[in-house]
């Protein structure tokens, strides 16, 4: 089922087109990854959705009905651009951002109290923001940005300035977040999340999808028919191409082009003819090959 | 608790709790009566060094003339200026030298004083007093009229015209025309001084929200006009809470200090006596006061403190929103703080031509300057603050009321626009062009 539904959604700034005819939908209960490179109008896709400008033309629609500013009041929003009040002490910050998303005090200080033990970050409640390190300030905004438990999230470029482990982190909860029912949209250009985390994507390049898609099928329909086959003879070329061959411990390590044509079973016949196949794996482009490929075209 | 008052408690707590604000607010009163305190002392004191001026006089005619008192001793001498101009060693011992060399009565400007350092007024003032007397007398007694001096002494007078105004029962009030100009633009300044102060934190506090874009996550929990209203609210009462500790605590410390030193100077006991005076009650303390300051706490009684009070409450407040408002539109179209002065030019030039506007009303606050200005809803909270206390009509004020609630309702509205718009903009330089365009979104 669709929970939201960007139609034909055109913004122009004077002299440029930020957005071209943008259409997505987004899966409930699923996770949604925006890609593209710098200036591809992800943010202003975003800012859309969330009512912060409005389209030229061009719609986004809740559940079918078209989305207002009272929606939006009750999504979970992280710009990219974070921003806390510097002066302001880390708990009775986000005790206030959280009763602006209409939550009581009482659940606010439980929900808070969760979080911060969670994220082992207690000893920061009476800190001021502008004691922390960026990272830290952004964990902070991670929380108030989730604790209303909002049906629909949307994260603007959420892993930046994370290091590993806490981007680690931040893909753990995500994936939670979902399970526990949520949506969640997110723009980024780390490929590597958008394969562990992403159901579903679209590929914005000047201000249009170029690629739009499951992940798994836009993998598999970009397949080069290449195939990574560990046998225990050396392989002689019949029928397909022999790119790189290599003697590992005894096992023949090869990578082979298949005409795409064939079928695999066909070139699993032709190769167990010649010799027993210890492995066959499909070689599969990784999103950042995708990317890359999609977007210099 | 609805969100715009959420908004209203952050704003004026996280103002309230700033130690800058609770310095100002402590300290201002102190430093208010200790400045005072130290005018009225360092005035009280005398320096005690008695100052020698010597006296070359050519003429020989006014010998004598000069006396000595507690500060200044007077040495005749018989010396040419010479002796002095160049001799360091003997000047320094002198505060000046007087110089006459011609009949005084003829020529005034026979006289000059000379010294090293420039000589205070207080020492001119005294010689040249001491020298005019004593010419005056001479030439009153050159007349050869007896008694022509004790004539021109009691012709002497000094009118104190009272003012005296008819209320509407024809009760009488006694006004003071110096008073009511002091208070009225003593309460014009204050609101003038919260308008821009107030004004300028309301401004800044957009800025730095836009600029540290928080402004991106509040927007989506709450309205933008919430938010603009929010803060500005908050801020006026952070204001308030401002103007109510000053009053309180100088009313506090003029009376401790007063205790303590032992003054006579106690407001509360000086009131209570100006009413009894006023309900005819004989008090005996009062007679002792000088005529000049029964005048005045007759006068102090004759203003209406409640209706000043209350009207520069609703002037300070619609003043306020009338520029708040719009001091946060251009908080939300600059992307930074520098950009604010460019643009909050506009604004402070009414409220700079309301200041003078308002000197001006002063000295005639039912002119037409003082009329048009107290209507007019960029200046009419401070100059309707300066003519109030001369009893402006009810309907003026009912009417300048009235034309600023609706003016600021109109800046409201239109600030909120602008602010709606320009708080989510970036990265773009904005013109007044650009700002028209918002207004029509």
């Amino acid at each position: 089922m669709t929970l939201l539904e960007v139609k034909n959604v055109v913004k122009q700034f004077d002299g440029h087109r930020a957005l071209d005819g943008v259409s997505l939908e987004v899966p409930e209960n699923s996770v949604y990854g925006l890609l593209g490179p710098n200036g591809a109008g992800k943010t202003t896709l975003i800012r859309i959705i969330n009512c912060i400008t409005a389209p030229d033309s061009g719609e986004v629609l809740l559940n079918g009905k078209r989305m207002t500013a009272e929606d939006v009041r009750h999504i979970g929003y992280l710009p990219e651009e974070r921003g806390l009040y510097k002066k302001m002490k880390v708990g009775e910050q986000a005790l206030y951002l959280a009763q602006l998303k209409d939550m009581t005090k009482k659940d606010a200080l439980k929900a808070l109290k969760y979080w911060f033990e969670k994220f082992e970050i207690q000893s920061w409640w009476d800190k001021k923001v502008e004691e922390l390190s960026k990272g830290m300030a952004q964990k902070v905004q991670f929380i108030t940005t989730i604790l209303h438990n909002p049906k629909l999230l949307i994260f603007d470029e959420p892993f930046s300035g994370f290091d590993p482990v806490n981007a680690e982190l931040l893909k753990r909860e995500i994936l939670e977040l979902r399970d526990k029912g949520a949506t969640i949209i997110f723009s980024t250009h780390n490929m590597g999340t958008v394969e562990d985390l992403c159901e579903n994507i679209s590929l914005v390049d000047k201000a249009k999808v170029v690629l739009q898609g499951n992940v798994a099928e836009i993998r598999a329909s970009h397949a080069t028919n290449t195939y990574q086959i560990l046998t225990k003879k050396a392989l002689e070329i019949n029928g397909f191409e022999l790119i790189d061959t290599q003697q590992k411990n005894g096992v023949f390590e090869s990578t082979i082009k298949k005409e795409v044509s064939d079928t695999n079973n066909l070139l699993l016949q032709r190769l167990m003819k010649q010799t027993e196949i210890l492995s066959f794996q499909e070689i599969l482009p990784s999103m950042n090959d995708i990317f890359i490929d999609t977007v210099s075209i | 608790m609805s969100k715009i008052s959420l908004i209203i408690k952050r704003e004026y707590t996280t103002r309230v709790m700033k130690k800058s604000f609770i310095l100002l607010t402590f300290l201002t009163p102190l430093l208010l009566v200790g400045m005072i305190g130290l005018i009225v002392w360092m005035g009280s004191i005398k320096d005690d060094k008695i100052k020698k001026i010597v006296v070359i006089d050519h003429t020989n005619l006014y010998k004598d003339i000069l006396k000595n008192n507690e500060s200044y001793t007077f040495e005749y001498v018989d010396k040419q200026i010479d002796a002095y101009k160049n001799n360091s060693e003997q000047t320094k011992e002198i505060t000046a030298l007087l110089y006459i060399n011609g009949n005084l009565a003829e020529n005034p400007e026979a006289a000059a004083l000379y010294s090293e350092k420039q000589v205070n007024m207080e020492l001119k003032s005294y010689i040249a007093g001491q020298l005019n007397k004593y010419i005056e007398e001479q030439k009153l007694a050159a007349y050869n009229i007896p008694d022509l001096k004790l004539m021109v002494e009691k012709s002497r007078t000094d009118i104190d015209l009272k003012t005296i105004k008819w209320g509407d029962n024809g009760k009488e009030k006694q006004g003071s025309a110096e008073l009511a100009m002091v208070i009225g633009m003593i309460t014009a300044f204050i609101i003038y001084m919260f308008i821009v102060i107030y004004g300028a934190q309301v401004m800044s506090g957009v800025v730095q929200e836009k600029t540290s874009r928080i402004v991106e996550v509040i927007i989506s929990s709450v309205k933008p006009f919430e938010l603009m209203m929010g803060k500005i609210i908050g801020i006026a009462l952070v204001g308030l809470t401002q103007f109510f500790m000053w009053v309180l605590l100088t009313v506090v410390i003029s009376m401790v200090a007063g205790s303590v030193i032992g003054n006579d100077i106690d407001v509360s006991s000086l009131q209570k006596m100006g009413q009894m005076q006023q309900m005819g009650m004989p008090t005996g303390s009062t007679q002792a006061l000088p005529p000049e300051l029964q005048n005045l706490f007759a006068a102090l009684n004759g203003l209406d403190f409640l209706k000043i009070g209350g009207l520069f409450i609703l002037y300070f407040l619609g003043g306020y929103l009338l520029y708040a408002s719009l001091f946060a539109a251009i908080g939300s179209a600059v992307d930074n703080e520098t950009d604010t002065q460019q643009f909050s030019m506009p604004l402070m030039l009414p409220i700079i031509f309301a200041i003078y506007a308002g000197i001006f009303s002063a000295e005639n606050p039912d002119g037409p300057l003082a009329f048009w200005c107290s209507m007019i809803p960029f200046t009419s909270p401070i100059v309707m603050m300066v003519r109030l206390p001369f009893d402006v009509p009810a309907w003026q004020i009912i009417l300048s009321l009235s034309i600023l609630i609706f003016s600021f309702i109109g800046t409201t509205w239109i600030a909120a626009k602008i602010y709606r718009t320009g708080i989510l903009m970036y990265g773009k330089k904005i013109t007044w062009g650009e700002m028209w365009k918002w207004l029509r979104y």
